[in-house]
C-alpha cells in the first residue's frame, strides 16, 4: 500500500559514513534533507576495523573537515589512541590515524545528525526509486511509502545484495547480520544501471580478557596526541594501546590443510576482492614462503572487551576460525567472540558517474561509497561530502563543485573513479596522486576551506580564524627574508649542534631555513623573535620555505594539466562522427564522457594521437558555430 | 602540451636536396635561436628575413654548423606563430647536430603532424581542410607508432625495460614505506640504498647515451665496414652504395682531419662508411691488404659487409675472416655471380649460420635492391622507406633519454642535500615515466601492480 510521505529536496540512502556525510553536506546548504536508513542504532557503524586515518585517508579526512564535513570533529571525541604516522619522512606523506572507540563514533554521529536542522532521519528500506521522465524524482519504501525529491543519493555500502560466506555457509546479509537491500540492486539494474559483484572480508573479534598481552609488543599512541579537525582545541590524553604479534609455521599449516573449505578457495566463481586487503589464506597463497605475518590487536572501544584482530581476515570456517587464533602467541586461550567472514555485494561500474557523482543515465540520482566501487570509511565520507553538495547545489541552482587531481585525494578518488573505473575495491594511496607534495595534511585548510566557506558548510568565525592563519604564515615568510644572518659564534654554535656546515657568509634567514637539517625552532633562537606564533602557522612557515623548490616544480606541473583541464568537450559531441580516432578509444570516449581534454587523456586506451584529432575536432566544431 | 609551447623538428626528407631544414615554431622561437645563433641579433631583425651566420653549440662553444636562417614572425606565418627556419648543409649529420642543439635549448620535438594542426587550430587553415589535418595526424601517428614498435624488439628496449624495472621496485619499496609505515617484512629504504640504486641506473642511461645503437645511428649512422680479400668487388660495391644513394662526403669534426667518411642513405637508414680511403687506396696493392686492415675497420662496426667471390673457392683468409665476425652483425655478399660459381655453398651456408645471404653482380648491377633491403632489415627487421620518421623517433628517444638523466640527477641532488625518501622519490617516478614513453609504455597502474605483487600488505 503506497502512501505519499512528503517532498524533500534531497533523500540520501543509508546512514554510514558516506551517507552521513552527504545528509550533513545537503541539509547545511539549504536542502531539505531526509536521510532514510535500514536500523537508527547504525549509524556511522564501523563493520570492519576500527581506526580512520593512515596514510593518504588521514589527509582526506582533514580534506573533509576543511570542507565543512563531519568525520574529524567526530573522530577527535571518539578516539582511544592517536598517531603521527611516518614522521620520520616528509612532510606531504605525514597522516594521523586514529583507533576508535565504535560504540562513541556511532552515538556521536548520531547526536550531530539528529541536532541538525533541515535534516529529517528516518528509519527504512527503500526498495525502488521513483523515475518519472528518466528523472529520478524519490523513493518508494518497503512499508509504501512515497518519499518525493528534486534529488537522490545511494549510499548503501555493502548491503546491496549482501551475501555472507563463510566455509561452506553462506546467507544474503548485510554486515554484522543486518538486513540486506535486495530489492533495490534488481531495481537499478532494471533501470539499467551496470552492476559488478565485489568482495571483501573482516577478521575475528576475540575477548581482551583472555589475550596473554605478555606475549605481544605494546603499540602505543602518541604523547602528544593531535587532532583530524581544525577545530579541535581539546584532545583525548587517556589512551589505549594496540599490540602486535604474528602468526607462525602452526598457523600457515592450519591454513593450508583446511584451503579448501575457504568460501574464497573452494572453487566457486566469487565477486572481486582486493589485492591491498587479503584474507590470511590469501596472503599464505601468494607469500608462501613469508614465514610470519603481522597480527595487531586493536581495541573496539573503551567500554568493551572486543579486540579485532588486525591481519586475520578470512572466509574459513568457523571451526578452522578456533585453531587459527589459538595457534597465534598471546591469543592461545583467546575466546572469539565474533567469526571473521568474507562478504560479496553489488557495485556500480563507476564509470557511469559524472565527476560530480551523478549517474549519466539517470539525472537526480548520486551515488556514493562503497556502492561505487571503493572501500574504506575515509574514502565513503569523502564520496558522501561531494555528493551530497552536488545534489544540493543542483536543487538550489548552484555551481557544481569538482575537486581537481591538484586540489585534493578526494578530487585523484573521484577522477579515477570515474575516468578509469575499478577492477577491484578501489583504496586510496599516496601513489596514486601525482601532486601528493601539493596534497599534504599540514595544507589541507589551505587548499579547501575556502570552498567549504563559499558552500556555506565553513562557520565564519572558523574562516576568520583561516584568513587570520594565513596572513600570519604570509607575513613571517615576508619578515624571514628580510632577517640577514651572520656567522657571528652564536650562529655556528647552533649549526654545530644541528650537525649543519657552518656559515661562510651573511645569508637571509629564509635561505638558511632552506637546508634539510635545520627547523624553524632552530633558527629562531639567533634572530629577533616574531611575536608568539602558533604551532601550525611555524609548521607552515618552515614547509613552505624548505620545499619551496618542489612545490613550485609541482605547480609548474599542474599549470600544465590546467591547460588540458581548460578545454571543455562540448555535451552534445558525437565521437562517431570524428574519423580519427581510433575505435577502442571512442568506445572509451563514449562510455567516460570525458568533461575535458585533460580527464579524456587519463582514459587508459585513449593515446595521445586521439587527443590530438579530438582537440582539432572541438575546435573544428567552434569554427563551424561562428561560420554559421 | 598544446598550443604555447615552441615545437622543432627537421622539415626536410632525410639525406636528400643540397639543404636540410629546421623549423621552429612558437613563442620562444626566437628566443632559442638568438641564444644559438653567431652573426646579427635576430631578435632585431625585419620579419621575414634571411640571415647568414653560425650555430654555436653553448655545452661546447663549438661552431657546429654554418646556416642561413629565417626569421617569419607571427601572425603571417604558417603555423601563424613565430617560425624560424634554420637552412643547413645537406645531409644527416649537420641537420641533426643542429635539432639537437634547439631541443637542448628548450624547443620540444614536434609531434607528428604537429605544425599543421597548429596552423589549423591558430585558423590558419579553413574549414574544409579539417579532416585532412586529423587524416594526416593518424596517418603520421601510425607510421611513427609503427616504427616505435619495431625498435621496441631491439636491444635498447629490453635495457630500457630492465633500468625501469629496477627503477620501479626502489619505487615500491619507498611507497611500501610510506602507505604502510609499520609493515616490517621490508627494511626501510635508506638514502644509502637509493643513493646506490640512482647511481646504477645513471651510469647505465649514460653508458646507453653515449652508446647505444639508435643513438648512433642519430649522430653518426650506422658505422659499416666492406671486409674481403682483395678484389672480390668491395670496391665496387661502396661505389655501387655511393652511386645509388648520392652519397654526402663530409668532414667530421673532432677525427683525424684525412681520414674521410662517406654517408649513404639507404633506405632512411644512415650508413657511415667506414675506412673508405683504406679501401680505395689498397685495392691495388696487394700486399698492403687482406685481413689485418680488415680487422682494423671491425672494432668500430655496427654492421659488417663481408664480401666473397662467387668464382673462387673458400681461401683460408675467408676462413679467418668468418672468425674475426663471429658475433658481430654482418650480412655476406656473393659477388660475381656473373661468372662460374666455384664456390663451396654448402660450405659458406655453414659459416654464415643464422645471418643475411645476397647475392649480387655488381658489375651488371644486379642484386643491389635486395642489399639494401637486407641492410635495412637488420636494423629493423623490416622495410622503411625513406622520410623523416624513422629519424625523428631517433631523436624523440634521445631526448627522453636526456630527460630521464636530468630527472634523474634532480633526484641525485635533492638525496644529497638529505631532503627525505620521499620527495627523492618523486623525481625517481619521473625517470622511470620518461623511459616509459620511449617503449610507450606509460601505464600509471603498474606501480600499484608491483606494490602488491613486491609486498604482502593487508589488513
Amino acid at each position: 500500500m503506497v502512501y505519499d510521505a512528503g517532498h524533500y529536496d534531497t533523500i540520501v540512502i543509508g546512514a554510514g559514513h558516506a551517507g552521513v556525510e552527504a545528509g550533513l553536506a545537503a541539509a547545511r546548504m539549504g536542502a531539505k534533507t531526509l536521510m532514510l536508513t535500514l536500523n537508527l542504532d547504525m549509524i556511522a557503524f564501523m563493520p570492519c576495523n576500527p581506526s580512520i586515518g593512515g596514510p593518504a585517508k588521514g589527509i582526506v579526512v582533514r580534506e573533509i573537515d576543511a570542507l565543512g564535513g563531519e568525520m574529524a570533529k567526530t573522530i577527535d571525541k571518539a578516539y582511544i589512541q592517536m598517531r603521527m604516522l611516518n614522521t620520520g619522512k616528509g612532510p606531504a606523506v605525514q597522516a594521523l590515524r586514529a583507533q576508535a572507540d565504535k560504540p562513541v563514533y556511532i552515538k556521536e554521529m548520531k547526536q550531530i545528525l539528529e541536532s541538525q536542522d533541515n535534516l529529517t532521519l528516518r528509519q527504512g528500506m527503500v526498495d525502488r526509486l521513483i523515475i518519472e521522465d528518466g528523472i529520478c524524482k524519490g523513493v518508494i519504501t518497503e512499508t509504501g511509502a512515497a518519499y518525493h525529491s528534486e534529488t537522490v543519493i545511494i549510499t548503501t555500502g555493502t548491503f546491496m545484495r549482501g551475501k555472507v560466506l563463510m566455509g561452506d555457509l553462506e546467507y544474503e546479509s548485510g554486515p554484522n547480520n543486518q538486513r540486506p537491500s535486495i530489492k533495490l540492486s534488481e531495481n537499478l539494474e532494471e533501470l539499467g544501471i551496470e552492476l559488478v559483484r565485489f568482495k571483501t572480508g573482516t577478521p575475528p573479534r576475540v575477548n581482551s580478557k583472555t589475550i596473554d598481552y605478555s606475549k605481544t609488543e605494546i603499540q602505543p599512541g602518541d604523547d602528544k596526541p593531535q587532532g583530524f579537525s581544525y577545530e579541535t582545541t581539546e584532545y583525548i590524553l587517556d589512551q589505549i594501546p594496540c599490540w602486535l604479534t604474528y602468526t607462525n609455521e602452526f598457523t600457515h599449516q592450519i591454513i593450508n590443510d583446511n584451503l579448501g573449505l575457504s568460501a574464497m578457495y573452494s572453487g566457486a566463481k566469487r565477486g572481486t576482492g582486493p589485492r591491498y586487503c587479503p584474507s590470511i589464506e590469501d596472503k599464505i597463497v601468494r607469500f608462501h614462503d613469508k614465514p610470519r605475518h603481522q597480527i595487531f590487536l586493536e581495541p573496539e572501544g573503551r567500554d568493551t572487551e572486543e579486540v579485532y584482530v588486525q591481519g586475520l581476515s578470512t572466509s574459513l570456517p568457523e571451526s578452522v576460525q578456533h585453531e587459527i587464533i589459538h595457534s597465534v602467541p598471546g591469543l592461545e586461550n583467546a575466546e572469539m567472540m565474533r567469526p571473521g567472514y568474507a562478504i560479496e555485494y553489488d557495485a556500480i561500474v563507476p564509470t557511469q558517474l559524472w565527476p560530480t557523482l551523478e549517474l549519466k543515465q539517470i539525472p537526480g540520482l548520486f551515488t556514493a561509497g562503497q556502492i561505487n566501487g571503493t572501500s574504506g570509511y575515509e574514502e565513503a565520507a569523502a564520496q558522501g561530502i561531494m555528493a551530497g553538495i552536488n545534489a544540493a547545489a543542483k536543487v538550489l541552482g548552484k555551481d557544481p563543485v569538482i575537486l581537481d587531481r591538484s586540489q585534493a585525494y578526494i578530487g585523484v578518488l573521484i577522477d579515477d573513479l570515474v575516468t578509469k573505473g575499478t577492477k577491484e575495491p578501489y583504496r586510496l594511496l599516496t601513489s596514486r596522486a601525482e601532486y601528493r607534495l601539493l596534497l599534504r595534511h599540514d595544507n589541507a585548510d589551505l587548499r579547501l576551506t575556502e570552498i567549504g566557506y563559499q558552500l556555506g558548510l565553513i562557520s565564519e568565525e572558523r574562516y576568520q580564524q583561516f584568513e587570520t592563519k594565513k596572513q600570519m604564515v604570509q607575513d613571517e615568510k615576508d619578515r624571514l627574508r628580510t632577517i640577514t644572518i651572520k656567522p657571528t659564534p652564536d650562529v655556528q654554535e647552533m649549526l654545530n649542534k644541528a650537525n649543519a656546515t657552518p656559515l661562510k657568509e651573511a645569508i637571509k634567514a629564509y635561505d638558511l631555513l632552506k637546508r634539510p637539517e635545520l627547523t624553524y625552532e632552530l633558527i629562531s633562537e639567533v634572530i629577533d623573535s616574531a611575536e608568539a606564533l602558533p604551532a601550525d602557522v611555524k609548521e607552515q612557515v618552515e614547509i613552505q620555505i624548505k620545499y619551496e623548490g618542489y612545490i613550485k616544480k609541482a605547480n609548474e606541473q599542474v599549470d600544465r594539466m590546467k591547460k588540458m583541464e581548460d578545454k571543455k568537450i562540448p555535451d552534445d559531441i558525437d565521437y562517431d562522427a570524428i574519423g580519427g580516432i581510433a575505435t577502442e578509444a571512442k568506445e572509451k570516449l563514449k562510455t567516460v564522457r570525458p568533461l575535458s581534454v585533460g580527464q579524456a587523456s587519463r582514459i587508459s586506451g585513449v593515446n595521445p594521437a586521439d587527443i590530438s584529432i579530438l582537440l582539432v575536432y572541438i575546435e573544428h566544431g567552434k569554427i563551424a558555430k561562428i561560420a554559421n | 602540451m598544446f598550443e604555447t609551447d615552441t615545437i622543432a623538428a627537421i622539415s626536410t626528407p632525410i639525406g636528400e636536396g643540397a639543404i636540410s631544414i629546421v623549423r621552429l615554431s612558437g613563442s620562444e622561437a626566437v628566443d632559442i635561436i638568438t641564444n644559438i645563433f653567431q652573426g646579427k641579433d635576430l631578435k632585431e631583425v625585419e620579419s621575414h628575413t634571411i640571415h647568414y651566420g653560425k650555430i654555436i653549440d653553448p655545452e661546447t662553444n663549438e661552431v657546429a654548423e654554418e646556416v642561413m636562417v629565417t626569421i617569419m614572425r607571427a601572425p603571417k606565418t604558417f603555423t601563424r606563430e613565430d617560425v624560424v627556419e634554420i637552412n643547413c648543409h645537406g645531409g644527416l649529420v649537420s641537420v641533426n647536430r643542429v635539432l639537437e642543439i634547439a631541443l637542448h635549448e628548450g624547443a620540444r620535438l614536434a609531434e607528428p603532424g604537429e605544425f599543421t594542426k597548429r596552423a589549423f587550430l591558430n585558423g590558419r587553415i579553413d574549414l574544409s581542410q579539417a579532416e585532412a589535418v586529423m587524416d594526416l595526424i593518424r596517418a603520421k601517428t601510425d607510421k611513427a607508432m609503427n616504427i616505435a614498435l619495431k625498435q621496441m624488439d631491439g636491444r635498447l628496449s629490453s635495457l630500457i625495460k630492465k633500468y625501469r624495472q629496477s627503477l620501479l621496485e626502489t619505487v615500491a619499496h619507498v611507497e611500501v614505506n610510506i602507505d604502510y609505515p609499520e609493515y616490517d617484512d621490508v627494511e626501510e629504504m635508506s638514502h644509502e640504498m637509493m643513493r646506490k640504486k640512482t647511481r646504477e641506473v645513471h651510469a647505465e642511461i649514460e653508458e646507453l647515451l653515449s652508446v647505444a645503437k639508435q643513438g648512433k645511428i642519430l649522430r653518426e649512422g650506422i658505422a659499416t665496414a666492406i671486409i674481403g680479400r682483395p678484389n672480390v668487388g668491395k670496391s665496387s660495391l661502396l661505389n655501387a652504395l655511393v652511386q645509388e644513394n648520392k652519397a654526402i662526403v663530409t668532414d667530421i669534426p673532432g677525427t683525424t682531419r684525412d681520414i674521410i667518411e662517406e654517408y649513404v642513405n639507404v633506405r632512411g637508414i644512415p650508413l657511415r662508411l667506414v675506412d673508405t680511403a683504406g679501401i680505395r687506396e689498397t685495392e691495388d696493392i696487394v700486399e698492403r691488404i687482406g685481413v689485418e686492415r680488415s680487422r682494423q675497420a671491425l672494432k668500430e662496426a655496427d654492421l659488417i659487409l663481408f664480401v666473397l667471390n662467387n668464382n673462387e673457392k673458400l681461401t683460408e683468409e675467408d676462413i679467418r675472416l668468418f672468425e674475426a665476425v663471429r658475433g658481430l652483425e654482418f650480412i655476406v655478399i656473393i659477388n660475381k655471380t656473373d661468372l662460374e660459381q666455384k664456390l663451396d655453398m654448402e660450405q659458406v651456408l655453414e659459416l654464415v649460420g643464422d645471418k643475411k645471404i645476397v647475392s649480387t653482380s655488381l658489375l651488371n648491377e644486379e642484386g643491389i635492391n635486395e642489399l639494401e633491403a637486407a641492410i635495412a632489415d637488420s636494423f629493423f627487421s623490416g622495410d622503411i622507406d625513406s622520410g623523416d620518421l624513422t629519424y625523428v623517433s631517433n631523436v624523440r628517444h634521445i631526448q627522453l633519454l636526456k630527460q630521464a638523466k636530468k630527472a634523474l640527477e634532480d633526484a641525485m641532488d635533492s638525496l644529497e642535500m638529505g631532503m627525505p625518501l620521499d620527495i627523492v622519490q618523486i623525481d625517481v617516478t619521473r625517470t622511470w615515466e620518461f623511459l616509459g614513453e620511449i617503449i610507450g609504455d606509460t601505464a600509471s597502474d603498474s606501480l600499484i601492480d608491483q606494490l602488491f605483487s613486491q609486498f604482502c600488505l593487508g589488513k
